[in-house]
C-alpha cells in the first residue's frame, strides 16, 4: 500500500510530463510540415542556424 | 535522387495542372496578394506544386535567401509551400529565380491559409484522450484482477480525476455537436455518444462515492478515444485534399492595371475597378471586368466563361465579358461593370439561387442515428423498468439500465462510416482524385445519371490539328517554325509539328493579333492565319473582314498553300470512360454552351448521342433540376465557369484541377490528372465504401443484437464491457480496410501523362 503512494503520482507525472511535451511540440509548430522534417535530415547542417533555417 | 520516389508522382500532377497557369504575376499584384508583418516586413505565400524532396528544399531556400531585400524564405514540404518574408518597396524577383530554378510557382491567397484549428484541437484531444485512457486502463486492470477494499476505492477516485479532462477537454468536441444537433431538432451519431459516456461517468463517480464495486470510467474515456481517432484521420483526409485544391493557380484576375486621364498607370484590386475606368490587358492576363474593347485587336480565349472551343478574335467595340483569356495582343477596354456586376458575379449569384442535393442531402450516419438512439434509450428505460418491477431496488434497476446504454453506445457505429470514408478518400487521393466534403461519396455512391460539359471536361479545351497528314510535310515545317512565336491555340497546335529539317529559315516573324503570324524566308512573304488577311489574292467576300470565318492557311506571296484543319483534342480517356459510365448502369448527356455542330462532333467520336448545345448557364441548372424532378440523381462533371450553378444544383459534381476557381471550389470532387477515367473510378470506390458502411452499420446492429441481452440480463461487468466495445470496433476497422485489398484489383487509372523535362527540371 505505500509504495503505492509514490509510485502511483511517479506514473501520472511521468505520463503528464509526455503528455505536455506532445503539446509542447503542437503549439510550437514542430507537426506542421511533418515530410519537410522528414526531408530536412538530409540537408547539409553547416549553413543552418540552430532551427534549420539558413543563416545568411 | 531515391527520396524523390516517393510523392513525386503527386507532385507532377500538380504541376501538369498548374501548368495552365499564365505567365508569372506582375510586381504590382504580388504586392496586392502579400501580408503585411511587422517591422516593415511583408510575407508572400506561394504555392509550389513540384517541390518534393530535400534537394528542392535547399535549392530553393538557398537561392531565395541570396536575393536582395528577402529576410526568409521557408518551404512548407507537406502543403508544397513557400513562405517568402521580404522588405522595401521593391518586390524581390521571385518568381524568375523560381522558374530559374525550375520551379513554376503561383500566389497563394492569404485568406484562404489561416491556420487549420480544428486538426490541432482534434489532436490535442486524441493527446488528452489517449493518456487518461492509457492511464484509467492501467488502473481498471489493477482493479480487475483483484484489488478490493480501500485500495480499489483509491483506483476508482484516482480514475474519476484522470477522466474530468478528457471528458472536458476531449468529450467538448462531442457535446458541441450533440448539442448543436438537439438545438436544431435533428438527431446524430454525437447524441447517443454524449448520452452514454456521460451517463457511465456519472454512475461510476456514484458507485465510487458509495465503495461500490464496478466502475465504467475506463469505457467511457476508451470509447471518447477510439472515436476521436476516427474523427481526427477524418478530418485529416479531407484537410490533405483541401490543400491540393488551394494550391492550385488562381484563374480569375486579382487587379488590372489602370489607365488614369492623365496617363498615369495604376494598379488596382478587382474590387475596386468602376464602371468608366480604362484598363490595359496584356496578352496572358484575363479579362477582370465586363467591359468594351477601346483599341487593340486580339483573340479571347472564352472557353472557361461560355464553353466555346475556338478562340474568338476581338477589335475595337466588341464587348467582352470578365474571366477571359487574352491570348495574343494588348487591349485597352473600358470597365462597363464593377466586379460585384460581372458575369462572374453573376454565376455567383445563380449558385447560390441553385439548391443542391447538398442542402438536402443527410449523411447516413445521421439517419442510422436518429432510428438507433431512440430504441437503444428506449431498450434502456424498459429494462429499468423491468428490474424495477422484478426487484424493487431501484439502485439496481439503474445500474443494469445504464450498463444497456454503456454496452449499446454507439463506439462501432460512430465508426462505421468515418473510417470507410477515409479508407476510400486515401485511395481516391493515391488515383489523383481529392474528396472535398464527407458527404460527397454517400451522395456519389446513389447517382444514376451524369451530365458532362464538353468544352474543357470531355475535351480539352486545347485545339489539334487532324489533317496533318494530307499537308506537305515543308509546308508544315514552315508553319510550325511561325507558329512557334505565337500563343495562339491553333499556333500550339501546329508549333508541335516543327522538326522537319530541310524548310527555308524564316526571318522578321511579327504576329498580328485577331489576324495570325507574318514572316520572311527566302523573300517571300510567308503568312499564317485567317484564310481572308494571309490568302489576301485568293480573297473572297466577307471574309478579309475581323473575326470573318474562313480557316486558317499558310500563304506564300498571298497564294494559300496549306490549309489547316482543327477540331478540339478529347481528354485521354474520354470515351472510355463514357462507356464505363454506361455499362455501371448510368444515363450520360452532354451539355454544352457551344454550337450544335461541334458538339455533335464531339459526341460522334464519344458514342453518345444524347446532347444539349447552346445552353446558358441557367439553361444547365434548369436541365438538371428537371432531371432531379423526373427522380434521378445527378453527378455533374464541369469545369468552366458557366458550369458553376450546374455543379451547385446537381446531388453531387466534379471539377478537373484546370477548372475556373469558383467551379474548383463548388464541386465535391476534383481530379488532378489529365484523364476522365477519374470519374468512373470515383463512381466505383465511392459505391464500394457504400456497400463497406452497410456492412459495417449491419456489424455494429449484430453485435449489439448479441450485447444487449447479456446487459439486460444483468451480466455485464465492466471488464465485459471494455472488451466487448473495442472487438466491435476493431471489426469494423478491419472491414473497412478490405476497401484497400480489393481496391488494388481494380484496374488502375492510366497513369498521369509524364512529361520528361518535368521531371528533369525538378531536379535541379
Amino acid at each position: 500500500m505505500t509504495t503505492l503512494a509514490y509510485l502511483i503520482p511517479v506514473a501520472l507525472f511521468l505520463g503528464a510530463l509526455g503528455l505536455s511535451g506532445f503539446l509542447w511540440a503542437l503549439r510550437s509548430g514542430q507537426y506542421e510540415d511533418l515530410d519537410g522534417a522528414a526531408e530536412r535530415i538530409l540537408i547539409e547542417p553547416d549553413a543552418r542556424d540552430s532551427e534549420g533555417r539558413l543563416s545568411n | 535522387m531515391s527520396c524523390c520516389a516517393p510523392g513525386a508522382e503527386m507532385a507532377l500532377e500538380v504541376a501538369e495542372a498548374a501548368s495552365a497557369a499564365s505567365a508569372a504575376p506582375s510586381s504590382d499584384e504580388i504586392k496586392l496578394a502579400s501580408r503585411a508583418l511587422d517591422g516593415g516586413c511583408r510575407q508572400t505565400d506561394l504555392s509550389v506544386p513540384s517541390v518534393h524532396c530535400a534537394g528542392c528544399i535547399q535549392a530553393i531556400e538557398a537561392a531565395l535567401a541570396k536575393l536582395e531585400n528577402i529576410d526568409s524564405a521557408r518551404v512548407n514540404l507537406s502543403t508544397k509551400r513557400v513562405s517568402v518574408r521580404w522588405r522595401g518597396e521593391q518586390v524581390p524577383p521571385f518568381f524568375a529565380t523560381l522558374s530559374r530554378l525550375g520551379y513554376q510557382a503561383h500566389l497563394f491567397d492569404p485568406e484562404i491559409q489561416e491556420k487549420d484549428r480544428t486538426l490541432s484541437e482534434l489532436i490535442r484531444a486524441v493527446a488528452v484522450a489517449g493518456f487518461a485512457a492509457g492511464n484509467i486502463m492501467l488502473l481498471s486492470v489493477s482493479v480487475w484482477s483483484g484489488a478490493e477494499g480501500a485500495t480499489r476505492d483509491l483506483f476508482h477516485w484516482l480514475s474519476a480525476l484522470i477522466a474530468i479532462p478528457a471528458l472536458a477537454f476531449a468529450g467538448g468536441i462531442y457535446f458541441r455537436s450533440a448539442a448543436n444537433a438537439l438545438r436544431h431538432g435533428r438527431m446524430n451519431m454525437d447524441v447517443p455518444i454524449v448520452v452514454g459516456v456521460s451517463l457511465a461517468y456519472v454512475m461510476s463517480l456514484y458507485e465510487t462515492i458509495n465503495h461500490g464495486e464496478h466502475a465504467y470510467f475506463d469505457a467511457s474515456v476508451s470509447l471518447l478515444f477510439f472515436l476521436l481517432i476516427g474523427r481526427t484521420l477524418d478530418h485529416v483526409m479531407r484537410e490533405r485534399a483541401r490543400t491540393a485544391v488551394n494550391g492550385l493557380s488562381r484563374l480569375a484576375s486579382r487587379g488590372s492595371l489602370v489607365l488614369r486621364d492623365d496617363g498615369k498607370r495604376e494598379y488596382l484590386p478587382v474590387a475596386e475597378l468602376v464602371p468608366g475606368l480604362r484598363l490595359l490587358i496584356a496578352a496572358g492576363e484575363r479579362i477582370p471586368v465586363d467591359g468594351d474593347i477601346v483599341s487593340g485587336y486580339s483573340d479571347l480565349d472564352c472557353s472557361i466563361v461560355s464553353g466555346e472551343s475556338a478562340p474568338k478574335a476581338v477589335g475595337a467595340g466588341a464587348h467582352v465579358q470578365a474571366g477571359t483569356l487574352n491570348l495574343t495582343g494588348p487591349l485597352t477596354m473600358l470597365a462597363t461593370a464593377a466586379a460585384k456586376d460581372s458575369f462572374l458575379a453573376e454565376m455567383v449569384r445563380l449558385m447560390e439561387a441553385a439548391e443542391g442535393g447538398r442542402s438536402r442531402y443527410r449523411r447516413i450516419a445521421d439517419r442510422v442515428s436518429a432510428l438507433y438512439a431512440p430504441v437503444v434509450h428506449l431498450a434502456a428505460f424498459m429494462t429499468f423498468l423491468g428490474w424495477m418491477i422484478a426487484s424493487g431496488d431501484w439502485h439496481r434497476a439503474l445500474t443494469i439500465a445504464i450498463a444497456v446504454l454503456i454496452i449499446t453506445c454507439p463506439c462501432a457505429l460512430g465508426l462505421a462510416v468515418p473510417i470507410v470514408q477515409v479508407v476510400a478518400a486515401r485511395r481516391l487521393f493515391e488515383a489523383g482524385v481529392m474528396v472535398k466534403d464527407g458527404s460527397a461519396m454517400e451522395r456519389l455512391a446513389a447517382i444514376d445519371a451524369a451530365v458532362f460539359d464538353k468544352t474543357g471536361t470531355l475535351t480539352l479545351g486545347r485545339p489539334r490539328l487532324i489533317n496533318a497528314s494530307s499537308i506537305d510535310p515543308t509546308m508544315l515545317a514552315i508553319a510550325a517554325d511561325m507558329a512557334a512565336h505565337s500563343h495562339h491555340p491553333f499556333s500550339r497546335a501546329i508549333a508541335g509539328y516543327a522538326g522537319y529539317s530541310g524548310q527555308p529559315a524564316v526571318e522578321s516573324v511579327s504576329e498580328h493579333p485577331g489576324f495570325g503570324v507574318e514572316a520572311i524566308a527566302e523573300g517571300n512573304t510567308w503568312r499564317l492565319g485567317r484564310r481572308g488577311w494571309a490568302g489576301w489574292k485568293a480573297r473572297t467576300g466577307g471574309e478579309g473582314k475581323l473575326g470573318g470565318y474562313g480557316g486558317t492557311v499558310l500563304s506564300r506571296n498571298g497564294n494559300i498553300v496549306a490549309c489547316f484543319a482543327f477540331e478540339d483534342a478529347l481528354r485521354q480517356d474520354a470515351k472510355a470512360t463514357i462507356r464505363q459510365l454506361k455499362d455501371a448502369g448510368l444515363s450520360v448527356d452532354m451539355l454544352s454552351g457551344d454550337t450544335a455542330k461541334a458538339c455533335g462532333e464531339v459526341a460522334k467520336s464519344l458514342e453518345t448521342e444524347s446532347f444539349v448545345p447552346a445552353l446558358l448557364p441557367s439553361g444547365k441548372v434548369e436541365w438538371i433540376e428537371a432531371l432531379t424532378r423526373a427522380g434521378h440523381r445527378v453527378l455533374m462533371v464541369g469545369d468552366g465557369l458557366n458550369d458553376t450553378p450546374a455543379l451547385r444544383a446537381a446531388h453531387v459534381s466534379m471539377a478537373p484541377a484546370t477548372a475556373a476557381d469558383i467551379g474548383r471550389q463548388a464541386a465535391d470532387f476534383v481530379f488532378l490528372r489529365e484523364s476522365l477515367l477519374a470519374v468512373p473510378l470515383a463512381v466505383d470506390v465511392s459505391r464500394k465504401a457504400g456497400r463497406l458502411i452497410r456492412q459495417n452499420i449491419a456489424i455494429a446492429i449484430v453485435y449489439n443484437a448479441f450485447a444487449v441481452p447479456i446487459a439486460v440480463l444483468g451480466h455485464v461487468t465492466p471488464l465485459i464491457a471494455a472488451i466487448a466495445m473495442s472487438a466491435s470496433s476493431l471489426i469494423v476497422i478491419a472491414n473497412a480496410m478490405r476497401l484497400q485489398a480489393t481496391a488494388k484489383t481494380v484496374p488502375e487509372a492510366a497513369p498521369a501523362r509524364r512529361r520528361s523535362d518535368l521531371i528533369g527540371t525538378a531536379h535541379p
